[in-house]
């Protein structure tokens, strides 16, 4: 029961860093989706290589990187900031990846459709794509948010109490066999926490396969 | 450059830990890859008590975060008189992660395989074993291989948690020699530079498995 209190503790933190972070992915992976997208090669490549390098890089070493690394002057940043940061920038990359997927599993009859129609490019792409684009990618952004719920973890090792880390203090508190206890019951909360988002997921998916490849 | 000449400084220790990072990401893949295989058969047994178990390692192994694992084998089973070496324990929990990740690819390739197969298998007489390994399995897993690739960038990504058990692989390396001169920034940078040129390249070849695949589906 201890340890349960202890865990839950840290609930709010990692629920924090996770909607923080992928509040700054969602918005921040539009531009760079666009990008990856654009008409034009050298922005395109700009693009590619922007993501490729965000994603080979694992979030652990963003982390130490913004935690450690960053002394601007007086500025550093908090161990909260820095794991919002980090958890950001690597979910714009990842979800860039995504919205790009989307916007081209669009079917090219649409586009073709859009320009007998007479559509301005903005119409059509704002209009015609974008709707679509986002009815195919919504399960996999609800599939990305719980990956991202996980590695949310990942900010135990630069100090943030989230959960893991109360897991932590607590198992080192009690070193007897009751130290698991944290361990299995943070496990638990993780797959608990992300059965709904799951479940979201496989119905946004039957809906959109029904609604545009049907 | 100073920062090049600090670099050249670190390397033979920050190529030291990259030599673990890379072996466990191996044993990882090496052992991973095979149990997922057998649970993937698991998890679509007949036998319910085998598909539960099956299904209850996939789902721990994937829906908990690999560093809760990692934490469990490492600081959890010697409560219980198992006790492993820091570098063995970052073995299991992966294995665990990939065996976990990679059946539930497994899985999908198996069943992306034609019905049509396994009756034509029937119809000739072949037995179940030889119709699983002879017929169902290279086609299945011919599928596979894009995601198998994706989960092995994963794990060797991963191993970069091994850091927090204190395994000495790239990042603790990296953490070591920033915690002697505090040049953390270029430390770090070289760290994530370490994994890129190791995992940027494996995306791209990754990428080209999956669009060579798709052209022939």
């Amino acid at each position: 029961m201890d340890a349960l209190l202890a865990v839950v503790q840290g609930l709010p933190m990692t629920l924090w860093l996770t909607l923080a972070a992928f509040a700054i992915g969602i918005v921040g992976a539009v531009p760079l989706s666009l990008a990856l997208t654009s008409p034009i090669a050298p922005l395109r490549w700009a693009a590619r290589l922007v993501v490729d390098l965000i994603r080979g890089v694992p979030i652990i070493v963003w982390l130490f990187l913004l935690k450690f690394g960053i002394h601007v002057g007086t500025f550093k940043f908090s161990p909260v900031n820095a794991a919002i940061v980090g958890l950001g920038v690597v979910s714009i990359a990842y979800l860039a990846e995504i919205y790009r997927g989307g916007i081209q599993a669009v079917p090219r009859g649409q586009l073709e459709a859009s320009k007998a129609l007479g559509l301005s490019g903005g119409t059509t792409f704002f209009g015609v794509v974008i709707p679509q684009a986002f009815r195919i990618v919504s399960p996999s952004i609800a599939t990305y948010l719980v990956g991202l719920l996980k590695d949310s973890s990942i900010a135990s090792t630069i100090i943030v109490s989230e959960m893991v880390f109360q897991s932590q203090s607590f198992a080192r508190q009690h070193p007897t066999v009751e130290g698991i206890l944290p361990y299995v019951i943070v496990g638990v909360i993780y797959i608990v926490l992300s059965l709904p988002v799951a479940f979201l997921s496989r119905r946004l998916d039957a809906r959109m396969r029904k609604a545009i490849f049907a | 450059m100073n920062w090049l000449q600090q670099w050249a400084g670190y390397l033979p220790q920050m190529l030291s830990g990259l030599g673990v990072s890379l072996f466990i990401a191996a044993v990882a893949i090496v052992a991973g890859y095979p149990l997922g295989l057998l649970l993937s058969v698991m998890v679509q047994h007949r036998n319910l008590v085998i598909r539960t178990l099956g299904l209850a390692i996939v789902e721990i192994g994937r829906g908990a975060p690999a560093l809760v694992i990692l934490y469990l084998v490492y600081y959890g089973l010697p409560k219980f008189g198992i006790a492993f070496e820091s570098i063995q324990a970052a073995c299991i929990a992966l294995v665990w992660n990939a065996a976990a990740y990679s059946s539930e690819i497994i899985r999908a390739g198996l069943q992306s395989v034609a019905r049509g197969q396994t009756e034509a298998a029937y119809v000739l007489g072949l037995s179940g074993r030889d119709t699983f390994f002879r017929v169902i399995m290279p086609q299945g897993m011919r599928s596979a291989i894009p995601g198998l690739m994706g989960v092995a960038i994963q794990m060797f990504q991963g191993t970069s948690l091994a850091y927090a058990i204190a395994v000495p692989e790239l990042m603790k390396s990296a953490y070591n020699i920033g915690s002697e001169d505090f040049n953390y920034l270029q430390i770090f940078t070289l760290a994530g530079i370490c994994y890129a040129v190791i995992s940027i390249p494996a995306t791209w070849i990754t990428v080209y498995f999956e669009k060579r695949m798709s052209r022939h589906a």
